[in-house]
């Protein structure tokens, strides 16, 4: 099974996801909340991304919005190469089914169902024939090593099987983009720590880009990007999108993210939630900023370390 | 989705809560059922009195004065014999010719009375209105010429005078005067309430005397053929209001009395029809309710099947084919246990029912039409939740 197709455009590969300016307000009993606050941010196909930041701070909005479940009250979203605004309610599902899986952190399988037809469910909605949408589901659930539980029923599988089900679903239709909420959020750290590893794997194999929000310190630290958030807005994102995200090393000797660098503000789509208070700093690459850059990530940013401390506290 | 698909959905939601399912359902075949035997008592009923009335022989011609009209009032008779000779040049078989002239009067025999109907009557009545006699012989033509006081008792009158005797050669007296029992009718049963059976038939010339008359009530002609029974009447009218132009006639058939009883106890089908489907209605209210719950419940999976690209239609198809289902099975099961009834009823009871077609089709069709009307609301409601809220659901 070979990755999504990815489409080039005057060289440059455009991103699967492209968000401007991008907010959210929400109206509750006449009062207007803004979960979100301009953020802008650049998902690039392949990419690895953890979302990390203290609870309220807007990351499930955010991730809501990736995912096309929810659309922005400002600013511009660009999903697939499809702007969300200019979308219909149908128009929205059928984006989600093409372009987005979707891993929640209570698995949410159909109960009563067996792993294969819950990994077929989105072809459902693609109108892929049964029997098609059987052996395609079939050879999703051989990927995640469950093989030989296909006709087995969630109440009858451990929670880390079920999280490899839930995977294999939004896996099966080939998106180009995976978002993770709190995958491992529910599993003893073993369990988490193999179906990380799957996630990893399958963003390598595939090219499917993944996106995980996590309160795990650990697991956001072997996310090639992080975005931190706090009150709506991104207060630091680890690479700029043109960097060529495959050739960054994954983390350095110390087994610490290499590449935790505060987006320039002359970058548009990476802007960081704080303006232009950032040095632009000369980085040409993240391979060349990785050398260049001093190792901890809190020398270089204390909001980011203060939000990683936020995160981790919430997250254990 | 396809079609196939969602049925499939939608049964596991109702194998899920088979309970729940079946309490639901239970509103549906209640309803489905008693729309079902109502109508057909209703028209059991009307085929029975249907058949009645064509008991009366085929091809019966009603001569009567006045209008056959709600509302007006009865006209004294200006018919007498003479008359019924002239209807019988008309037809031009007085064989075909029966009339009559009735009033109550109280028949005795020894110690018993009965109050009955007295009919005065040629001796064509049998021929004309298809009676037939359990015991003795009916009128000839020489009982009518000579006035002679013979009588034939309608069962009741019989059972009534003559509990532990045979009546035959037994003396009855009516409105003073003794006339001599030579037959008994056959029984006919009831019709609309009515003792068929409760009657006396005596030679419309001995009538007459008795009454102190020259009148005859009716004419009633049994025509040779249906398809000019209308033209005959029309005959037989024009002859009579030559002969009295002061009074009007009218003429009916039997298809004519046919379509009245026909309208009045469709009215009454339909009324109970109406009255069975508020109870289908109420039934279609609970499904309703409970696809509300349904949706409330499941309203976690629905956050998800939007998640992975259900589609808004694709939701409310699936939740519309749920309610659809409940009402179709339970109009089924509604449509035996109707049937089931209604046969118990017919066979067991002397109230008459019977199945048609129309009945069942109407009732399942309604069904299907509550299950899809009921379950468009809820339907909806599902197919446009927020699936970033319908998954946070617990």
């Amino acid at each position: 099974m070979t990755g999504p197709a990815v489409p080039v455009l005057d060289g440059e590969r455009v991103p699967a996801i492209e968000a401007v300016d991008v907010s959210r307000t929400y109206q509750l009993d006449g009062l207007s909340v803004e979960a979100l606050r301009g953020v802008s941010l650049t998902v690039a196909p392949g990419d690895y991304v953890a979302l990390v930041g203290p609870s309220g701070s807007g990351k499930s909005t955010l991730m809501h919005l990736l995912g096309g479940l929810d659309r922005p009250t400002g600013g511009r979203l660009v999903i697939g190469g499809r702007d969300v605004n200019a979308l219909s309610p149908p128009e929205m599902a059928t984006l989600r089914n093409e372009t987005i899986g979707f891993v929640f952190q209570a698995f949410h399988l159909l109960a009563r169902t067996s792993a294969v037809d819950n990994v077929a469910l989105p072809l459902v909605y693609r109108g892929v024939p049964a029997r098609q949408r059987r052996e395609r589901a079939a050879a999703m659930l051989g990927r995640v090593g469950l093989g030989h539980r296909l006709d087995h029923r969630p109440n009858q599988m451990s929670g880390g099987e079920q999280q490899r089900v839930a995977i294999a679903r939004a896996l099966v239709t080939e998106p180009t983009v995976l978002l993770a909420d709190e995958p491992t959020g529910n599993l003893d750290s073993v369990t988490g720590a193999a179906v990380l590893e799957l996630l990893e794997r399958l963003n390598a194999e595939s090219g499917v880009a993944l996106v995980m929000v996590t309160h795990d310190q650990e697991v956001a630290a072997r996310a090639r990007r992080r975005i931190t958030m706090r009150d709506g807005e991104v207060v630091a994102d680890s690479a700029t999108p043109r960097t060529p995200l495959h050739d960054r090393p994954l983390s350095d000797d110390n087994g610490r993210p290499a590449t935790l660098v505060p987006a320039p503000s002359a970058e548009p789509r990476s802007a960081s939630g704080r303006g232009p208070g950032h040095p632009p700093g000369g980085f040409g690459g993240a391979a060349g900023a990785a050398g260049r850059l001093p190792r901890s990530p809190a020398a270089t940013d204390p909001a980011v370390d203060a939000a990683d401390h936020a995160a981790g506290g919430s997250g254990s | 989705m396809r079609i196939a698909e969602a049925w499939r959905v939608a049964l596991d939601a109702l194998r899920a809560n088979r309970l729940r399912s079946a309490l639901t359902m239970l509103g549906v075949i209640i309803g489905v059922a008693s729309v079902v035997l109502l109508v057909a008592i209703g028209t059991g009923t009307k085929q029975k009195v249907e058949q009645q009335v064509e008991g009366l022989g085929s091809n019966l011609l009603l001569v009567v004065p006045g209008k056959i009209e709600v509302g007006t009032a009865p006209v004294v008779s200006p018919l007498t014999l003479k008359d019924v000779d002239a209807v019988s040049r008309v037809v031009g078989d007085p064989e075909r010719v029966a009339v009559t002239v009735a009033s109550g009067a109280t028949a005795r025999a020894g110690t018993r009375s009965d109050f009955t109907t007295v009919q005065g009557v040629l001796e064509t009545t049998p021929a004309v209105f298809t009676r037939s006699l359990a015991r003795g012989r009916y009128l000839t033509r020489t009982d009518v010429d000579t006035s002679r006081r013979v009588a034939v008792l309608g069962n009741s009158v019989a059972r009534a005078l003559f509990p532990d005797r045979d009546p035959l050669g037994q003396q009855v007296t009516l409105a003073g005067v003794r006339f001599r029992v030579i037959g008994v009718f056959t029984p006919l049963g009831q019709s609309l309430g009515v003792d068929r059976d409760d009657e006396v038939h005596v030679p419309v010339t001995a009538a007459q005397r008795l009454w102190g008359t020259q009148r005859v009530d009716g004419i009633a002609v049994k025509a040779p053929d249906r398809e000019r029974i209308d033209e005959l009447g029309e005959r037989i009218v024009a002859e009579l209001s030559r002969r009295h132009p002061d009074t009007e006639f009218s003429a009916v058939t039997q298809q004519q009395i046919l379509g009245v009883l026909g309208d009045i106890l469709g009215v009454l089908t339909g009324v109970l029809a109406a009255i069975a489907g508020i109870s289908l209605l109420v039934g279609g209210v609970g499904v309703s309710n409970i696809m509300l719950v349904s949706v409330r419940e499941r309203t976690r999976e629905i956050g998800l099947r939007k998640a992975v690209g259900a589609r808004p239609r694709d939701i409310g198809v699936q939740f519309l084919l749920e309610a659809v289902l409940l009402t179709s099975i339970g109009g089924l099961t509604g449509m035996a246990l109707g049937v089931g009834t209604a046969l118990v009823v017919d066979a067991l009871s002397p109230i008459p029912a019977a199945i048609t077609w129309w009945s069942l089709t109407l009732a399942f069709g309604v069904s299907a039409v509550v299950g899809i009307v009921f379950g468009v609301v809820p339907a909806q409601r599902a197919g446009r939740l927020d699936p970033v809220v319908a998954l946070r659901a617990e």
